[in-house]
């Protein structure tokens, strides 16, 4: 195994850490502010590729499409929370994974009807295009490099928004005590809108940034939905910082994992066992981790000081 | 209690089943038409209703629902199937899980089980059942032919494939014809999007060939990311990694990829020409590889059906084996396990207009049988 290999495996679990951060940012608010386990944040995600999948094949150009990703989850967001979620905050969790639930089916069968049931085609910018040389020879793509900038963008833009805006400060005062600012004579119910269609829009333009990566198809958001509430457990469910902080954590030891540990493996036993024993245990890895988290800390690395 | 009731409907069935006279031949589609991999299960029931609409039979009833490519959903749907609607003949299952969840049941029941798709290795050995039909391949087939296709220029292979039963069997059947180095074995998740980690190793391996076995979206992403990382190692894989259902979708990424397939759409015979024509004619698209062995399915239940009554299972099955059919593929023969014997061939990318579309090159094996029909013993 050579040092840049190792790098290289370190900047894609880096990438994969910084995707999974743009979900999960949304995902944790969403839970801080309002309380609400919203399991359809992975058809918002859907949303924002077919978005700009369905854009820029009519434009021609991506970055249209990752401005429509963006406005397009922002908008279904919200009017999500206005016909649905807003009647769902002072009931119990269990009504609301039901109720979200039924969105995620809903979100999937909708984008079936529109856009059909085969994969749609996005591809990635022309400036985006193409790999650049690592220290130690490798290559690395450049659209990785920039979605690990955007991801970057994105934290501090929200560490701004939260710590030195006026809205940062309604959303921070509504995570700590819902009627006491309610109270205060700050309007709640469009707090909440704003709240959710942020998070929305987040999850879509993760999805828009990925989609040019992977496939834009239906059903493609529930798998990382997965990741991201593993990511939100173990960050502290509320905190930003938490989410960072665990998102980069999954991201690495899930990649290093899959690379590492076969390759370990296959120092004891037969390469096609190891291959297929540490794929298997690779897999396992992340939720082992967020197990040994939660046994030291039950609340996650950064839980929100109140209940 | 509920033994009961089937119990008694069965007797009444049965009776009234009796009764009738000339009764039409009901045939259960149970395919994924909802979830990740509808567009295979699309594929699937479009090229099959093409054959029956072609057949001009008005006997042949066809009842299609969706399996959301859950096992416990086809079960389910099987058993409303066989009691309830009671058809003669189920199909159209895509995925080998589901298939050994219905099939063996169906063929128990009495009903004839024909496969569109699906074919895993433990239906066609010793297990084979005479109601139990595929119309596809046998799952190993097309990982074979590119073990054969890669001795030729390639020393050093990198093989990879979703870690679940049918990837398993897909590198055992390439490693059973391939005589060079395997450099690496890498195990996917199943459902895998993001394929950084395997490509950053690929980049690492030393290997002068890639053959990777992904289907759908699988597929689409790994070309997509493995186009913009800079690795020149040529790839290579079984047809259903780039099928006509997800080469859209790869993009230009996909040009000058092999693949191993029994069927393409150049594929150079009468019955092919008609059959690519008349299938864009009804659904404004390019048939796959699914479509091509539903099509051939429907066409054998189809042919069979004029000759012999379904009731009658000897005679009917009889019918089936003659596989009197003119398929797309050119030549079509059943196996003594009632798997197709039939020849495999090297397909290339190629842009065909505007549209990405598999091109032969040559044939790798032909009348290529399965490596387990020497275990069934019927």
């Amino acid at each position: 195994m050579t040092l840049a290999l190792a790098l290289e495996q370190l900047l894609n679990g880096l990438q994969l850490g910084v995707m999974l951060f743009l979900m999960a940012a949304g995902l944790t608010l969403i839970f801080g502010v309002m309380g609400l386990i919203n399991l359809a944040h992975g058809s918002l995600y859907m949303v924002g590729a077919f978005a700009c999948a369905a854009v820029a094949s009519a434009t021609g150009s991506f970055w249209i499409g990752l401005i429509a990703s963006f406005a397009c989850a922002a908008a279904a967001g919200a009017i999500v929370e206005l016909l649905v979620i807003r009647r769902l905050y002072d009931r119990d969790h269990l009504d609301q994974v039901l109720a979200t639930f039924a969105l995620i089916l809903i979100f999937s069968e909708g984008t079936r009807w529109l856009f059909g049931s085969f994969p749609l085609y996005l591809d990635i910018p022309r400036l985006l295009q193409g790999a650049v040389a690592l220290p130690g020879g490798a290559q690395y793509p450049v659209y990785r490099l920039a979605i690990i900038a955007a991801g970057a963008l994105v934290a501090l833009g929200l560490y701004l928004l939260i710590g030195k805006t006026r809205l940062g400060m309604r959303i921070r005062a509504g995570e700590s005590d819902r009627e006491m600012i309610g109270a205060l004579g700050v309007d709640i119910r469009t707090l909440y809108t704003v709240v959710f269609a942020l998070g929305a829009a987040l999850a879509g333009f993760a999805g828009a940034m990925v989609g040019a990566l992977q496939s834009v198809q239906v059903g493609m958001g529930e798998p990382v939905l997965i990741l991201a509430f593993v990511v939100i457990v173990i960050g502290g469910i509320g905190s930003i910082k938490g989410a960072l902080l665990g998102a980069l954590l999954v991201g690495v030891v899930d990649t290093m994992g899959r690379f590492l540990l076969p390759q370990v493996l296959a120092l004891f036993v037969p390469p096609s066992q190891a291959g297929l024993i540490g794929g298997a245990a690779a897999s396992m890895l992340i939720y082992v981790m967020m197990a040994l988290i939660l046994a030291v800390k039950p609340r996650g690395l950064f839980a929100a000081a109140h209940a | 209690m509920k033994k009961l009731i089937s119990a008694a409907t069965l007797a009444l069935s049965m009776s009234v089943s009796g009764l009738a006279v000339a009764e039409p031949l009901k045939i259960g589609m149970i395919t994924t038409l909802s979830g990740g991999g509808a567009g295979l299960g699309i594929d699937t029931r479009d090229g099959f209703m093409l054959a029956i609409k072609q057949a001009g039979n008005d006997e042949i009833e066809v009842i299609t629902e969706d399996d959301g490519q859950k096992p416990e959903l086809a079960v389910q749907i099987a058993d409303k199937m066989v009691q309830s609607d009671q058809v003669d003949i189920l199909t159209g299952i895509v995925w080998s899980n589901l298939l050994m969840a219905v099939a063996p049941s169906a063929v128990a029941q009495g009903k004839f089980y024909v496969s569109t798709n699906a074919a895993p290795a433990a239906l066609a050995g010793e297990n084979c059942n005479p109601l139990y039909f595929n119309a596809a391949y046998q799952n190993d087939n097309l990982h074979e032919a590119m073990g054969e296709y890669a001795n030729k220029d390639y020393k050093k292979m990198f093989i990879m494939a979703p870690n679940y039963p049918a990837g398993k069997d897909s590198l055992t059947g390439f490693k059973r014809f391939y005589k060079g180095e395997v450099t690496s074995e890498v195990y996917t998740q199943v459902g895998q999007t993001d394929y950084a980690a395997e490509i950053a190793q690929i980049r690492a391996s030393g290997a002068d060939g890639v053959f990777a076995f992904l289907p759908g979206g699988m597929g689409i992403a790994f070309m997509k990311q493995y186009a913009q990382s800079g690795v020149k190692i040529s790839i290579m894989g079984p047809g259903f990694s780039f099928s006509q259902d997800v080469l859209g979708a790869i993009g230009d990424a996909a040009l000058g990829v092999k693949n191993s397939g029994h069927w393409a759409k150049d594929l150079d015979n009468e019955a092919n020409k008609k059959f690519v024509e008349a299938f864009q004619a009804e659904y404004g698209r390019l048939p796959s590889i699914y479509a091509v062995q539903a099509y051939d399915a429907g066409q054998l239940i189809a042919s069979a059906a004029a000759k012999a009554d379904v009731k009658d299972t000897e005679a009917f099955r009889a019918e089936l084996l003659k596989a009197d059919i003119q398929s797309p593929r050119g030549k079509f023969k059943f196996n003594i396990n009632q798997h197709p014997i039939q020849d495999i061939y090297v397909r290339e990318v190629v842009k065909d207009g505007d549209v990405l579309t598999n091109k032969i090159i040559a044939p790798v094996f032909t009348d290529h049988e399965d490596a387990y029909a020497k275990d069934c013993k019927m």
